[in-house]
This record gives C-alpha cells, structure tokens and sequence, in this order.
C-alpha cells in the first residue's frame, strides 16, 4: 500500500485480486483511509451497530458519516434479515447476487452468492449465475427473480407492470415483490459504495479462517 | 417531514402512503432519515445543501429520465439557487445519458463481459457557471450512476484535487449511492402498484 495522496490509498502488487466472480470468502480495502479502531468516538461506535462491523475498514471509512452510515445499516438489515413475511431469505440473497453481478460488484457478489448458496443449498445454480450472468438458465421462479433484480439495475429504469405481473405468474405475491424491489434497489445502493471507495482482495488461507 | 419515497410514489399516481412498504417500517424509516441525513446539510457545512441538491438532480436525471425524483430535486434546487444552475445541471445529465451499467472489469477472467463507454470531465473541459468543486462531483456521479465498476483511486485524487476532504467524500459517495436505491424504489413500487391493480382487474 503506498500514499497516492495524504488520504486516498493506492496498491500495486501487494495484495491479490480475485480473477472473477467467486463465492470463496474475499477481503476489501480501501482507497480512502478509514478511521483506526482506537481513534473512534462513542458516537462513531454506536453507529456502526455490531462489533464486527469495527473491525471492518469499510465500515469504518463509512462512519466517517456516522449518521448515514447508521441508516444505510439499518435499512439493509429490515431488508435483509427481518423474517416477518415476504420473499424467503434465499431469494432475496439471490436479487442481491443478480443485481451485484451486472453492476460488477465482485465483493459484494461474493458474500452475497455464499449467502444464497447457504440457505438454499443451490451452490451450482448461484455459481452458474455468477459465471454466465444474464445468461444463467435458473427454474422459472429463480430465472424471473434474477432477471427482475437485472432490470431494476439497469439505468434507464426498465422495471414495468409488465415484470410485476411476470413475477406474479411465477408465484410471487405482492409483499414478496416489494422485497424483491428491496432487496436489488439495496444493492445499487451498497455496490456504488463497494466499488467506489476500494477493491476486493483474495486473502490467504491463514486470514480466510 | 413528509416521507420522500411515499411522496414520489404518489407522483407517479400510485399509492405510497400505507401500502406495502408497511412490512417494512425499519426500511421505510431509515430511508427517509438518509434523505435527512444526506439532503439536508447544516447551514455551516462544507457540502451545502444547494450542491446537494444539484448533485442530487444529476442523479436522478442521469438514472431514471422519467423519475418524478429528477422533478422532485429539480425544484428543490431551483427553491435554493436563484440563476439557472437547475436548468444548467439538467442540460449536462441529458447530454450524458448513456444506458447503464457499463464499464470494464479489472478481473482477468471477466475482460470478455467488459462493456467500455464514456467517462466525462466536467473540470477539464469547464463548465460554465458551476464552481469546480461542484463540477467535480458531478464527474463522480456519473462514474458512480454508470459505470461503477471503472471507479479507481484516480477517480477519488480528482475529487480530492477539487477541494473534497475525505470525510465529504464519503458523503458524496453516499448521497449518489443511496440515490441509486431511492429512484428504483420509488420506480419499483409504482409498478408493483401499478401491476397488482392489472392483477385485481
């Protein structure tokens, strides 16, 4: 890691990049320095929330806006990890894949595939989403989930009445759709941070465990 | 205050207020404090709320053309500026309107899914009537709107050369990011309405 300037960070051949999409458990540092663990203030630790989010540099880059750093978490836990109705976690793990493949996210493609794979148990299917993209023949439910969560990251915006009424054909029901909006709307929100402020990085097998 | 995404749903002719975000109310909250948080800066900060909403209005206009946010944040700045900055920040979302994402992969293996397209530099060129540090946020916006994937550490030297600190470059970062999320719920949910009265039918 060298100084490109007193606070953006550059690295050359110091850490290795993943070669593509993956589901194997990936680093992330940052171009813009984060704020050291020691020199957090009680706010700042209370709105990065959960302990592991401090050992994280993302985070604590992010909570260089504590306020809005505490928001975006939030949201992105009703989103994500409240269970009260709506689509199952697996699917909305798998709008969150869909949407961070076509963005070109491959961090957060890679922790968000993991999770699909985790509470589906369909680690083909996922991978085959993160190697082919568009193209992945998934079953119908998963093909129109995925390829809504596409449409709704593609700017101009192309998510119509027409795609909500495909969802419904494939079983979905209005509170599942309004996840399914969640959830890929969440990911053009989180992956623009991901790959603005920094990049993936392969760890060793050491700091994997 | 009002709540933003309701409100834009409801300019659309759809029904925000009540309907099925309410499976939702953390989500439903903290997205209208982002809107707060990330909108509505302090008198004395250094990332006023005119360039905010500037910012803003690039956003919105660059991702969804036909987005009632592109209005919405368009009178928002015009309320706040008195020349014709908004009509200016249109003009230059428009001529920039490229379909997104594209951008190339820095992984090896995925050079064959590259889509490579334009990059604008606002600075270099000029603008007429917009201050540099604005006009630098803009270039990042439509980085970030884009084509994300072709953000770099150079990117961010060209932010902190117009005068960004890090701490405001994170919220800038925020602000077009969370944009990004708002205009497609707002987007989203009109359909979902919109599709389940055609469902009904």
């Amino acid at each position: 890691m060298r100084y490109k300037s007193a606070q953006i960070l550059e690295y050359e051949n110091e850490i290795t990049r993943p070669a593509r999409f993956t589901q194997e458990t990936l680093g992330w540092v940052p171009w813009l320095a984060p704020i050291p663990e020691e020199e957090l203030t009680q706010g700042q630790r209370e709105a990065l929330i959960d302990d592991f989010r401090i050992k994280r540099p993302y985070f604590r880059l992010l909570v260089r806006n504590a306020a809005a750093l505490e928001a975006r978490t939030l949201t992105d836990k009703d989103i994500f990890q409240n269970e009260e109705g709506g689509l199952p976690l697996e699917d909305r793990e798998l709008a969150a894949t869909a949407a961070s493949r076509l963005n070109g996210c491959v961090y957060c493609a890679s922790v968000h595939s993991r999770k699909a794979s985790h509470y589906s148990g369909r680690k083909a299917e996922i991978q085959q989403l993160l190697d082919e993209g568009a193209d992945a023949d998934l079953d119908p439910r998963w093909s129109a989930i995925s390829h809504a969560a596409q449409l709704l990251t593609r700017s101009p915006l192309e998510f119509g009445p027409d795609q909500v009424s495909e969802l419904y054909r494939v079983g979905l029901d209005e509170s599942e759709i309004v996840d399914l909006v969640y959830s890929a709307s969440f990911f053009n929100w989180a992956n623009r941070l991901m790959l603005a402020l920094g990049e993936p990085e392969v760890l060793s097998r050491r700091r994997r465990s | 205050m009002k709540d933003v995404i309701d409100m834009l749903i409801g300019m659309t002719g759809n029904v925000g207020e009540g309907g099925p975000r309410s499976s939702r109310p953390q989500a439903k909250h903290n997205a209208q404090r982002s809107f707060e948080v990330l909108l509505e800066a302090d008198p004395e900060d250094t990332f006023p709320t005119a360039h905010r909403y500037a910012v803003a209005l690039y956003t919105a206009a660059l991702q969804g053309c036909s987005s009632t946010a592109s209005d919405f944040y368009a009178e928002l700045l015009a309320e706040e500026t008195e020349d014709d900055t908004t009509e200016k920040i249109l003009e230059l979302a428009r001529a920039s309107q490229t379909p997104g994402p594209y951008g190339t992969f820095k992984e090896p293996d995925l050079i064959q899914d590259s889509d490579p397209g334009p990059t604008v530099h606002y600075c270099i060129s000029g603008v007429q009537g917009i201050p540099p540090k604005l006009a630098a946020a803009l270039e990042f916006s439509h980085l970030l709107s884009l084509h994300p994937r072709d953000a770099s550490p150079q990117a961010l030297l060209r932010l902190e050369e117009a005068g960004w600190n890090a701490d405001e470059i994170v919220t800038l970062s925020q602000l077009v990011s969370f944009l990004s999320f708002q205009i497609r719920v707002v987007e989203g949910l009109s359909a979902v309405h919109e599709g389940g009265m055609r469902e009904a039918s």
